[in-house]
């Protein structure tokens, strides 16, 4: 697609922009949006909650020495665009700036082979009944069950005043699994996710098995003893074990948490801060993957970026506001939850690089330890670089091998520790998806990686 | 009547004649004002008007819910379609239905305050550059400000029921935070301050970017602690974020679905004397009060836990036709893009007796939690069982002693609540996520693991 077609036309936005700039101001923008989704799940076997809506509203933000002025309106009346550019220059006192006449850029949305709304809703209505059995057949203890579906479609247009016009159109597509086991007085839950920046495609292979595999996690907990408590070597399982990565890491190196000397890896560019057999990446480039787009939020391509190069941090996660403090190129990470929001730097997906250990001989060279295969999710402060993990799977290791299934297991530690700690990397590789929450902000992330080993961390449960 | 009343009741007639057998119409018309300041300068300032509508339409048994921000006949007329659409999608619920005869409510005063609309945006934007200012002077190991923030919005709701339920009200809310920064580039500390009120001349600067300060300055030096079982204090802030949970374990829906770790112990002893909780959506003094609640049921105030015993849950429309009792007026909804659910109003822990400081005589030995992190990946819903980071300080002779950092406490929730030994004597209003007043409390004993 080419510029705001479909949402704002050229003229518009250049009268906008006009308005934006009329009491001075370094930059502006206009960001229009046009959202719709639909939304359902299955509960006690039966349908429901089916909820489908639309949106549409545009924001408009001036840049003035180091302050952004941000006015969002509903709708995309062109009038209303205008006084809410109008608005947004009203704090300012200074003199008209000319923003540069608008060029159309053309954007390659990803591809969606079957849009969903072209799906019947009975056909998603149908793969729900089928997760539900196919969750229920593994186990009588499954007690309770409950599967969503989501599709979302966003169709976007970015126009600013250094003469950028371009747009993006986005489908996303999502369904989960939690199933909840029970054995006399245990209750156990178990979850499982699987989505894309994908069409109705993603669930032609087998979405059933999510809800199987929900299933059998909460069926392993009902046999779980209690999580010790205490510092031990961790091995992180693949896929949705990055989250660990996207925490520590990778909230640390969006710029605007560095720029406020609020992250632990500030001052630290080019910086040995991990082992070298580390890599890693922020891509919002992934065919199909959750955090994937064509462009940012503020139009920027998204990119490929190297943060961690054989251990050595090489870059920051920028949108273009921090790009300009730093004197360096916008990394295509403003991403913003709506036009009800600012940008801010965010990742897109965001993985370690497969390296050269096999799961079994990481694991096989613990005394003892403890295997959390998987998260429920996880906090930081990027500023003291302590993290917190909820382990929703994890085992004991014993001599080398996976043994006892442990429940209500938490990894705690501070980034730059732990990070450095991490003394094996595996060759076996998936991705994960995720809503990261950020300012008040939420976004679809991906996270990955394969297996990871932490040389000490401490686990915090109840057995001390 | 208000122009917002009669689009709701417009969409109403709306949805019957589009084939559905009774609807509900939820509108809102919402300004908010956010303001961003750091390092002496304003770094964002956000303004914006929104209004939108979400329409629940039933047929048959069937429910189905659609939203939209165009309130136009024509938009009106597609959101419409939507929520029939989605009930057709739906399967039936016997019992599925709009509240029937909800009573009338009555009108609460104190939901607004005229400095939000008094206050012009440079005025609050000097507050949000002043919270910071307080918290960079109070105490000079306070290194920079992450930020602060202000944010306030002035909210009309309006509810329109084929079955005659509804109403309209208004209400402001503000809040203010700031996070501070302590210690050198060899070891950060963040410690967070904030207030809430009405409008923003119920908001001390001072107090706000005092407590960011001390809060921060107070982990310098931060070790972590062995692990071991001993007494808990825990603040309010932190008492605030359990007793959130405690909110969705009372919810009906939550237990007719057997995912609370209360379901089976109605009338039971879930909690130590020393605990006592009511939900009461008439107290103003909570963000969540409201004459009615999001589907036209007037408020009121519902002891949950007294005498240690576990007195009732909270039901909406739908929970109380299930469990063939009434509802207690908690149908909660986070906006017009989805529709109602059970949700605890304002959660209120009755304080006891004790100041802060009798609380840590109280404890001896143990540790005190000032924060926790990870509640949402560290807590399992349906068992209660959690295991939580935190960070605090010893308490070493009934005194506070050295800050603590990088642990984790765990037990679950009913265990925790019947170990509850005494609530202090000052309760806060904490808005993180639920609204909850709750005085710091003393756990006997919980899990801490360190290293």
């Amino acid at each position: 697609m080419s510029g705001g077609d479909g949402l704002i036309d050229s003229a518009v936005a250049e009268r906008v922009l006009a308005c934006a700039l009329a009491c001075g101001g370094e930059f502006a923008e206009v960001f229009a949006e046009r959202r719709g989704g639909l939304t359902m799940a299955i509960d006690e076997s039966r349908v429901e909650s089916v909820q489908s809506g639309a949106e549409e509203g545009a924001g408009v933000r001036v840049v003035s020495g180091g302050t952004s002025y941000f006015v969002h309106v509903d709708g995309l009346d062109p009038d209303d665009l205008e006084r809410a550019a109008v608005e947004a220059a009203a704090a300012l006192r200074g003199e008209r700036t000319e923003p540069r006449a608008l060029q159309a850029r053309a954007t390659t949305p990803l591809p969606i082979e079957q849009r969903p709304e072209e799906v019947p809703a009975e056909r998603k209505a149908e793969m729900l009944r089928e997760l539900d059995e196919r969750g229920r057949v593994e186990g009588g203890e499954i007690a309770q069950l409950r599967a969503s579906y989501g599709e979302a479609r966003r169709r976007i247009a970015v126009a600013n005043s250094d003469g950028l016009l371009t747009g993006d159109d986005r489908t996303r597509v999502r369904i989960g699994v939690q199933a909840v086991a029970r054995r006399e007085d245990r209750v156990e839950t178990g979850a499982e996710t699987l989505g894309g920046h994908r069409g109705f495609e993603l669930l032609e292979d087998d979405p059933g098995a999510i809800a199987a595999s929900a299933a059998r996690k909460a069926l392993t907990l009902l046999d779980a003893g209690p999580a010790p408590a205490g510092s031990t070597p961790v091995v992180v399982g693949g896929g949705f074990g990055g989250v660990l990565f996207h925490e520590m890491t990778g909230h640390g190196l969006e710029a605007d948490h560095v720029q406020k000397d609020a992250s632990v890896y500030a001052g630290k560019l080019g910086a040995q801060v991990a082992q070298p057999l580390l890599s890693a990446y922020d891509d919002g480039r992934m065919p199909g993957e959750w955090g994937s787009d064509a462009i940012d939020d503020e139009g920027t391509p998204t990119q490929k970026t190297e943060v961690i190069a054989d251990g050595r941090l090489t870059s920051f996660l920028y949108d273009r506001l921090t790009a300009g403090r730093d004197g360096a190129a916008s990394t295509g990470n403003g991403r913003r939850e709506s036009f009800r929001h600012l940008p801010i730097p965010r990742m897109t997906n965001t993985y370690i690089a497969p390296g050269d250990a096999t799961p079994e001989a990481m694991i096989g060279e613990v005394q003892k330890g403890f295997y959390a295969v998987s998260f429920g999710g996880g906090q930081v402060d990027p500023a003291t670089g302590d993290f917190v993990f909820g382990v929703s799977e994890g085992y004991l290791i014993e001599s080398g091998r996976v043994t006892a299934p442990c429940r209500g297991a938490t990894l705690i530690g501070n980034c730059l520790d732990a990070l450095g700690a991490i003394d094996a990397v595996g060759e076996d590789f998936w991705m994960k998806t995720g809503i990261c929450g950020k300012g008040g902000q939420k976004v679809p992330v991906g996270t990955g990686q394969g297996h990871v080993r932490i040389a000490a961390m401490t686990v915090g449960g109840t057995e001390v | 009547m208000s122009s917002l009343t009669e689009l709701a009741g417009r969409a109403v007639e709306a949805a019957l004649a589009g084939g559905a057998g009774e609807a509900e119409t939820y509108a809102t018309e919402t300004a908010t004002r956010e303001v961003r300041a750091h390092a002496a300068e304003i770094e964002s300032l956000a303004a914006a008007r929104q209004r939108g509508i979400g329409i629940r339409a039933w047929i048959d048994g069937r429910v189905g819910y659609g939203f939209g921000t165009d309130l136009s006949a024509k938009g009106i007329a597609t959101i419409t379609a939507r929520a029939v659409e989605a009930a057709r999608v739906a399967d039936p619920d016997e019992f599925a239905a709009p509240p029937s005869d909800p009573g009338e409510a009555t009108p609460l005063a104190g939901l607004s305050d005229a400095s939000v609309g008094e206050w012009p945006t440079s005025r609050v934007a000097e507050l949000a550059l002043a919270v910071e200012r307080a918290a960079l002077e109070s105490d000079e190991r306070i290194a920079a400000v992450e930020q602060a923030v202000y944010f306030d919005s002035s909210e009309r709701v309006a509810i329109a029921t084929s079955t005659g339920a509804g109403g309209e009200f208004e209400s402001t809310s503000c809040y203010a935070y700031a996070q501070a920064l302590a210690g050198d580039a060899s070891g950060r500390e963040t410690g967070l301050g904030f207030g809430i009120a009405r409008g923003p001349a119920g908001l001390d600067p001072a107090v706000i970017g005092g407590e960011a300060a001390e809060r921060a300055a107070a982990m310098i030096g931060s070790v972590k602690p062995p692990s071991r079982a001993c007494p808990v204090v825990l603040d309010a802030t932190v008492a605030a974020s359990f007793v959130g949970l405690l909110g969705n374990a009372v919810g009906a829906d939550a237990v007719q679905r057997g995912r609370s770790p209360l379901a089976s112990l109605l009338g039971e002893r879930v909690a130590a004397d020393a605990f006592v909780l009511r939900d009461d959506g008439l107290d103003s003094g909570g963000f969540a009060a409201s004459p009615i609640d999001a589907e036209g049921v007037p408020r009121r105030r519902t002891p949950l836990i007294e005498a240690g015993t576990l007195r009732t849950f909270l039901y909406d429309t739908y929970t109380a036709n299930r469990g063939g009792g009434a509802s207690t007026g908690n149908a909660g909804r986070s906006g017009y893009r989805s529709p109602p659910g059970v949700a605890a109003s304002n959660l209120i822990v009755s304080p006891g007796s004790l100041s802060f400081e009798a609380l840590l005589a109280e404890a001896g030995e143990g540790v005190c939690v000032t924060d926790v992190a990870g509640l949402h990946a560290g807590v399992n819903p349906v068992s209660g069982v959690f295991s939580v980071g935190a960070s605090g300080r010893a308490i070493r002779a009934g005194e506070l002693a050295e800050p603590l950092r990088e642990f984790t406490i765990a037990s679950d929730l009913v265990s925790m609540l019947r170990s509850v030994r005494a609530a202090g004597a000052t309760p806060r209003w904490v808005p993180f996520g639920d609204s909850v007043s709750v005085p710091p409390l003393l756990i006997g004993e919980m899990t801490v693991g360190g290293s």
